[in-house]
């Protein structure tokens, strides 16, 4: 029988201070204790702490609406192709002629609250800064027609959160896609 | 024996009760609230400020559940068993005397100039103002005292073993008698290690007990190894952490209470705590004094009462909290580890603690001897279990091991 490799492990030795059982015990009473004066994790009362919630949190969508008050889509539909959710429904139009510096805009554009994953893709992929993810967390409906947002619903949602002032990071921050200020 | 008025009884009997039903409800709120807040979390917190208002709700609760009864049942034991429980436990709190306390008049001695006559007098008018003494427990100047609590407490685990019996389910089987085990080995060293407390006053009644700590200093003092033991034991007695086997949540589901639901469930989980309340009770009068307060007590009129009151409520609330805070200290005993701390840890030590007191008593030694050979008793005893043992493995590693 070939010799095999033996690690002896010995068990802890239990010395005087352990075996008297009371410095021991004391000792953990005070863990104990402290930990009732001083907590190490705080506990938030929702509902009537809202959480704090980062700027970059990835909630429900918005349409921006640059300082004319125009919808900022351009109908690229880079958001619909990035999306792996395959939520997002575009249908384009030819732009109003008053609107000289794009060609294209969305006549409707429709997103299942529901089917959606919110990763965010759609943001990362638009280069006009149309598509955001704001912090709004709490979304419910009664039926699942009602959660498939409109453009109307979404241009709604943006108007709340201007209101609000919880724009999310990349209007906050001021970062903006490479065709957001197009050429005159 | 003071004078036995029904009025004053009933009166009392009703407000030892209230009270003790309001304790047993908030203490099962202070004990989530407790064990939260050693977790880092906040206890129930939602229902009334604070969370005051859930143990009214879960009284609620358990009135309107709808009681089921498992068709498996031993009808019969399964009905009684909480109620035995729950009536013993109440049972044992009536000697308690939960306010200030007159002891018993001694025996007059008759001398020359003390003739039969004045004695006689003397010690009728000493009766009768015994007698007509205001005392504050429901079966006060009980000359058997706290065996009557130490009887009771045998008979509440009849309750357990009852209830797990007639479950006829293994985890309730299992859990009623690894505790009928553990109560009855434990009550050996409870009622041992009181035996010094009693050669002292030389006389078990509690009046007489709480009389003599408030003129020689309370026994936590001379004895704080008995105070020790007595401690140890009253915890397996309850069944609490780090004795709580027969409930232990993670290994037998419930225990012995898994088969009951609503107010059955309820009132064995208050069998728990009243016996809690209890203990707390003795282990504050047999060992701190009870009602005195050095300095504090002498107060006399109705702000010394209160201040009686508060006193000893103070001491109860302070074993209450350990009990809680205990629990998240210590782990859990195995049952061999139980069954050894009782017979060969608890048992040696209160014999040798009831050796020392008799040597004590017998030469005429100052109380204070005591205090030290506890505490050499107690560091003997630590010594000699720290010795090296030989188990089969520390055997083989002295051998030489081919090492490859």
């Amino acid at each position: 029988m070939p010799t095999k490799t033996v690690r002896w492990v010995d068990e802890p030795k239990v010395g005087l201070f352990e075996r008297m059982y009371l410095p021991a015990i004391a000792q953990g009473l005070a863990t104990t204790v402290r930990h009732i004066f001083k907590p190490q994790v705080r506990t938030e009362g929702y509902p009537e702490e809202e959480p704090n919630l980062p700027p970059n949190y990835r909630g429900v969508h918005r349409l921006n609406k640059d300082e004319q008050g125009r919808v900022r889509c351009v109908a690229c539909y880079m958001c619909a192709t990035a999306c792996p959710a395959h939520c997002i429904d575009i249908v384009a139009a030819e732009a109003p002629p008053e609107w000289t510096d794009r060609e294209k805009y969305p006549e409707t554009f429709v997103i299942d609250e529901l089917r959606c994953i919110y990763c965010g893709m759609c943001e990362e992929a638009c280069p006009v800064d149309a598509i955001e993810l704001t912090t709004l967390y709490d979304l419910t409906g009664l039926s699942r027609e009602e959660m498939i947002f409109d453009k109307e619903k979404l241009l709604s949602v943006f108007d709340y959160t201007v209101q609000a002032g919880t724009d999310p990071v990349r209007t906050r921050g001021g970062h903006y896609g490479p065709a957001a200020e197009p050429a005159k | 024996m003071t004078d036995f008025d029904l009025t004053y009884t009933i009166l009392l009997i009703v407000i030892a009760f209230a009270v003790i039903m309001g304790t047993v409800t908030y203490l099962t709120l202070a004990e989530r609230k407790v064990s939260a807040w050693v977790q880092d979390r906040l206890g129930p917190n939602r229902v009334g400020p604070g969370g005051l208002l859930q143990p009214i709700v879960d009284g609620i609760k358990f009135f309107f559940k709808e009681d089921i009864i498992p068709k498996h049942v031993d009808r019969v034991f399964y009905f009684i068993a909480p109620g035995v429980g729950v009536a013993t436990a109440l049972l044992a709190f009536s000697i308690v005397p939960f306010g200030p306390s007159v002891p018993p008049p001694r025996p007059t001695a008759v001398t020359a100039e003390h003739p039969v006559e004045i004695a006689v007098a003397e010690h009728h008018s000493e009766m009768e103002a015994y007698r007509s003494a205001r005392t504050y427990a429901i079966a006060p100047g009980l000359d058997i005292g706290i065996l009557f609590a130490f009887a009771l407490g045998s008979l509440v685990v009849y309750g357990i073993i009852l209830g797990g019996w007639s479950s006829n389910s293994k985890y309730s089987l299992l859990g009623s008698l690894r505790s009928s085990a553990q109560i009855i080995s434990y009550e050996i060293p409870l009622g041992m290690s009181v035996l010094g407390v009693f050669l002292f006053v030389g006389s078990v009644n509690l009046e007489k007990i709480l009389d003599y700590q408030v003129h020689h200093g309370w026994f936590v003092l001379y004895q704080p190894l008995a105070f020790l033991l007595f401690m140890v034991s009253v915890f397996a007695e309850c069944n609490r952490l780090p004795f709580d086997l027969p409930e232990a949540e993670q290994e037998l589901v419930g225990g012995f209470h898994t088969e009951y639901g609503s107010m059955k469930l309820g009132l064995m989980l208050m069998v728990d705590y009243i016996h809690m309340i209890t203990t707390s009770f003795f282990m504050a009068i047999l060992f701190f004094g009870g009602w005195h307060f050095p300095g504090l007590t002498d107060i006399g009129g109705t702000a010394g009462l209160v201040i009686k009151f508060v006193a000893l409520a103070f001491k109860v609330f302070v074993f209450l909290m350990l009990y809680l805070l205990i629990r998240w200290t210590i782990p859990r005993f195995k049952f061999d580890q139980l069954m050894g701390l009782a017979w060969q840890v608890l048992i040696p030590l209160a014999m040798v603690n009831l050796l020392c007191v008799m040597a004590v008593k017998e030469f005429g030694l100052s109380p204070w001897m005591l205090t030290a050979t506890s505490v050499i008793t107690f560091i003997a005893a630590a010594v000699i279990a720290t010795r090296e043992r030989s188990t089969v493995v520390s055997r083989l590693l002295h051998e030489p091991v081919a090492v490859a």
